[in-house]
């Protein structure tokens, strides 16, 4: 039997109650304000609100691989070498000089003083090797391309052994002298330190928070206390906090930092995933700036008295060629046609944003062992016919694999490029099937295992590495353009090791050139298409960001008016 | 409960084999076009994704039961899918509250008035406003708002729940009455702020039925032998009105709120991607395009217990509302 009937005085009775639980409710909740609340008023630098596009993964660079969590790591953390402003260009950090052994096996590198890390511990050549001696051991989840994607792109192994290591040891000689010993030389090094995740991290603070615990746990990973809320570094800011019910990041300014001390009191980064609503937040003045705006909106943003900067590009968009599936694709005649077929120029002026260029190899010419003098492939449907014909493929059949919901900053409208290659494709009488699927939803997949016969694809470089582009594309015979059938496939992977592994500079800058010109001209695995630059748009109350080729601007000189 | 069990899971086995049936994943959301054979393969294998599925849903079932579901790979990676939900639900809460508060006091007193005047002019713009409340798309009506008011006027902010450069202490994750009860007064009106367009965006949906159902149900109890007798017996308007109309017309339309929980949700979908709002219909949203599959199958079979409770409290509501009810409970 139930009786819900809620009498008068009960009513009342249950008024009271919901009062009682209110009031001792707020007695709890006390307010957790500091007594400098809503700070930055008076004082000199402001607080400045940055658009980021989706959440860090977390604030351990060590373990991450995306740009969302390197643009805020950067700012905490400092590497033992960096990039000029505005440049690709190396230059010291917290290296102030290093020196290679004749064999280049052997780097010995000098380091600033008088620094101290976020936490009040001094850095030297101890904490150095703490970091390189962290990242070579680590085991288990910590071992994973997920998580220690940088370290094994670019160091290979760890110190299990699986797999051969470019590290061999780190000894602090003296409170500010590393020698670092690599098992080979390569010429990646030391560029290849200047990566986000090889930055210096205090080694008792990251004793002290774990920062090794992290664990694959089911379907995903767990990452330690450190990564998620004791991030410290050098850097121009300090970790402040992670507001993760608002998606802000909140960093201070670091009052202690030994070079010129950040502008801004505060830089907070606002999560905001939808472009759209990213543009209308800097519209409204609710943000002061986001990267990559889509090109589509660079018109009115400049219109509207934003500051858009468009960097160099430092990126490469190419047509992908998978050899597997379409035997005509074996022939070099027939992948050549298909180079002459595409307009580059025409594509790159009416389909890509300002500032983009035609490529003419697999990387742009600002990187090392560019070659002036290779094959070229100008607009010239009529030599596309003939080496069809001569090739006995008069009437070429291709699938044509586009992704949909992705934007890139070398591929920002996959949709139109698409349009305008396939155009050009037919016009030189190829029959086209198009072939398009959503980018995490089958297109990455089906391009790895090789289920395409063209594509599109691309890369941004890392740093300033011939070898980050073709040795990422090429350096195996197993790859996404099926290469393993061809001839030269083993070749070329050989040259491209040994190019990397040369120490004298003018001898590794000729062998790239050649590897360059061999590209173009005998293999064509792939159509190199453009260089498209990637912008970033802040308010004009926003002054000194230096825009970087590699999308990896510093926001230490940075300052807002009011 | 034993139907809220089965619901639960039916739906966990039907989402679990949906999302790994789709083309892509997790792994290609993650390494996108940094990803080679190589570091794939790895990755599906720490990932689990390389076992046969029913082994894959009894690894998740079994580790659900001790309370794990999984951690977040896209939506914000390395996060406990259920942490992520609880941090959000509050958000989509406070959205769907206010947004129901904002259509129960506009949509029934003008459901009521457009009955007791049916036919005058209040009637037919109420008919054509509520026409328009469910047939605008939801996506459409926020973009406009935040054009008009946030972009053009720049009266509210353009998105987000609270201002960045605001020091807030959260309480209970519902930033309005977190800082009422901290006394945070300007972290509490900043939150308002915020609250108020993607509210009154997503209200467009449960005021136009509301409003219909208020109306109609008005309407049918004004012709009822008891409401005559009230009125001939001499009892004051008010009274008729509060007693014997109203209370009796509310029924359906408690019903209807009921009901619109599900479609509440699908338009927090729309209206927190479009005003950055970060609740579960956002996290839902990314955890589609970037296939997080923890966070999608906490999300979606979480929402199903709150749709399948929310109807079971309007069942209970109705013993409130209707003497009759509460009678024939009692002689059970």
């Amino acid at each position: 039997m139930l009786q819900t009937r809620v009498t008068r005085p009960r009513r009342i009775a249950l008024i009271g109650l919901a009062g009682a639980v209110a009031v001792s409710l707020s007695a709890c909740a006390e307010s957790e304000r500091g007594p400098d609340a809503g700070g930055g008023e008076g004082q000199t630098g402001g607080t400045l609100v940055f658009g980021a596009a989706g959440a860090p993964s977390n604030f351990d660079p060590f373990f991450a691989s995306d740009g969302e969590t390197f643009r805020v790591t950067r700012q905490i953390y400092e590497g033992l070498v960096g990039i000029t402003p505005g440049t690709a260009d190396l230059e010291p950090e917290l290296a102030t000089e290093w020196t290679p052994s004749p064999d280049g096996l052997n780097w010995t590198f000098k380091l600033r003083t008088g620094v101290t890390f976020h936490d009040g511990t001094p850095f030297n050549a101890d904490a150095v090797c703490k970091n390189f001696e962290r990242w070579y051991n680590q085991t288990g989840a910590g071992a994973t391309a997920a998580l220690s994607y940088y370290w094994i792109e670019n160091f290979g192994g760890f110190s299990d052994g699986k797999q051969p290591s470019l590290y061999k040891s780190c000894t602090a000689k003296d409170e500010s002298t590393v020698e670092l010993a690599l098992t080979r030389f390569t010429a990646r090094f030391p560029t290849m330190l200047s990566q986000s995740a090889f930055a210096i991290q205090s080694p008792t603070a990251m004793e002290k928070y774990k920062a090794d615990d992290v664990k694959a746990q089911g379907d995903s990973f767990i990452f330690s206390e450190y990564a998620r809320s004791h991030p410290t570094g050098t850097g121009p800011f300090k970790f402040v906090s992670y507001d993760e019910a608002n998606g802000t990041i909140e960093l201070a300014r670091n009052d202690a930092y030994y070079g010129d001390k950040a502008k801004l009191d505060k830089l907070i980064f606002r999560v905001i995933p939808d472009e759209t609503a990213r543009k209308q937040a800097l519209e409204a003045g609710d943000i002061d700036g986001y990267d990559l705006p889509s090109p589509a909106d660079w018109a009115s943003l400049k219109e509207g008295g934003y500051n858009l900067m468009i960097r160099d590009p430092f990126n490469i968009l190419y047509l992908g060629i998978t050899q597997k599936n379409n035997d005509a694709l074996k022939e070099l005649k027939v992948r050549q046609a298909l180079a002459y077929a595409i307009d580059r120029e025409t594509l790159v002026k009416s389909v890509l944003p300002e500032g983009a260029e035609v490529a003419k190899q697999f990387y742009p010419p600002t990187v090392v062992g560019y070659a002036n003098d290779v094959m070229e492939y100008p607009h010239d449907p009529a030599k596309a016919k003939q080496l069809l014909a001569e090739a006995g493929y008069e009437n070429l059949k291709v699938k044509f694999w586009w992704p949909t919901q992705v934007s890139r900053p070398y591929m920002p409208n996959p949709q139109s490029i698409f349009g305008a290659i396939q155009e050009d494709l037919q016009a030189a009488g190829i029959t086209v099937e198009p072939v398009s699927k959503p980018w995490a939803g089958g297109y990455v997949d089906d391009v790895e295992v090789a289920r395409a016969e063209l594509f599109l694809l691309g890369w941004t470089g890392d740093y300033n590495s011939p070898d980050n582009f073709i040795g990422t594309f090429f350096g195996t015979t197993e790859n996404q353009f099926w290469t393993s059938g061809s001839p030269w496939a083993e070749d070329l992977a050989t040259a491209i090791d040994a190019a990397d592994a040369t120490v004298d500079n003018g001898e590794r800058d000729a062998k790239y050139q050649d590897i360059n010109r061999k590209l173009m001209a005998e293999y064509l695995p792939a159509i190199p298409i453009s260089h498209s630059p990637p912008a970033i748009v802040v308010s004009s109350k926003v002054q000194g960001l230096v825009p970087s080729p590699l999308t990896q601007e510093e926001f230490g000189p940075v300052s807002v008016t009011s | 409960m034993l139907q809220l069990v089965l619901v639960v899971w039916v739906l966990s086995v039907l989402i679990f084999a949906w999302l790994r049936s789709l083309p892509g994943g997790p792994v290609s959301a993650l390494l996108g076009d940094r990803g080679t054979a190589e570091t794939r393969a790895q990755l599906t294998e720490a990932l689990g994704l390389d076992d046969p599925i029913f082994v894959q849903y009894l690894r998740f079932v079994g580790r659900a039961l001790t309370g794990d579901f999984g951690t977040s790979t896209g939506v914000s990676p390395g996060k406990p899918a259920m942490d992520l939900f609880m941090e959000r639900f509050p958000a989509t809460i406070e959205l769907s509250i206010a947004a129901v508060l904002i259509a129960l006091v506009t949509a029934i007193p003008l459901g009521y008035v457009a009955a007791r005047r049916r036919g005058g002019w209040l009637d037919n713009t109420g008919i054509v406003g509520s026409m328009i409340g469910i047939s605008i798309p939801i996506f459409f009506l926020a973009f406009l708002l935040k054009y008009l008011i946030s972009i053009k006027l720049g009266l509210l902010p353009t998105g987000g729940r609270q201002s960045a450069t605001i020091d807030a202490t959260r309480v209970t994750g519902f930033f309005v009455l977190d800082g009422l009860l901290t006394r945070e007064w300007d972290a509490a009106w900043d939150a308002l702020r915020h609250l108020f367009l993607p509210a009154l965006a997503l209200a467009s949906i449960p005021f136009a039925v509301i409003f219909r159902i208020t109306r109609a149900s008005v309407l049918d109890v004004m012709d009822e032998d008891y409401v005559r007798t009230a009125r001939s017996k001499g009892l004051a308007g008010r009274v008729i009105r509060d007693r014997h109309i109203l209370r009796n017309a509310m029924l359906p339309v408690v019903t209807t709120v009921g009901l619109q929980t599900g479609a509440l949700l699908s338009g927090a979908v729309l209206t927190e991607t479009v005003f950055a709002w970060q609740g579960i219909g956002q996290a839902l949203a990314i955890g589609f395009e970037r296939k997080d599959f923890p966070v999608l199958q906490v999300v979606i079979i979480a929402a199903a217990m709150a749709y399948v409770l929310v109807n079971l409290l309007v069942d209970l509501s109705y013993a409130v509302i209707d003497p009759r009810i509460r009678t024939a409970q009692k002689g059970s």
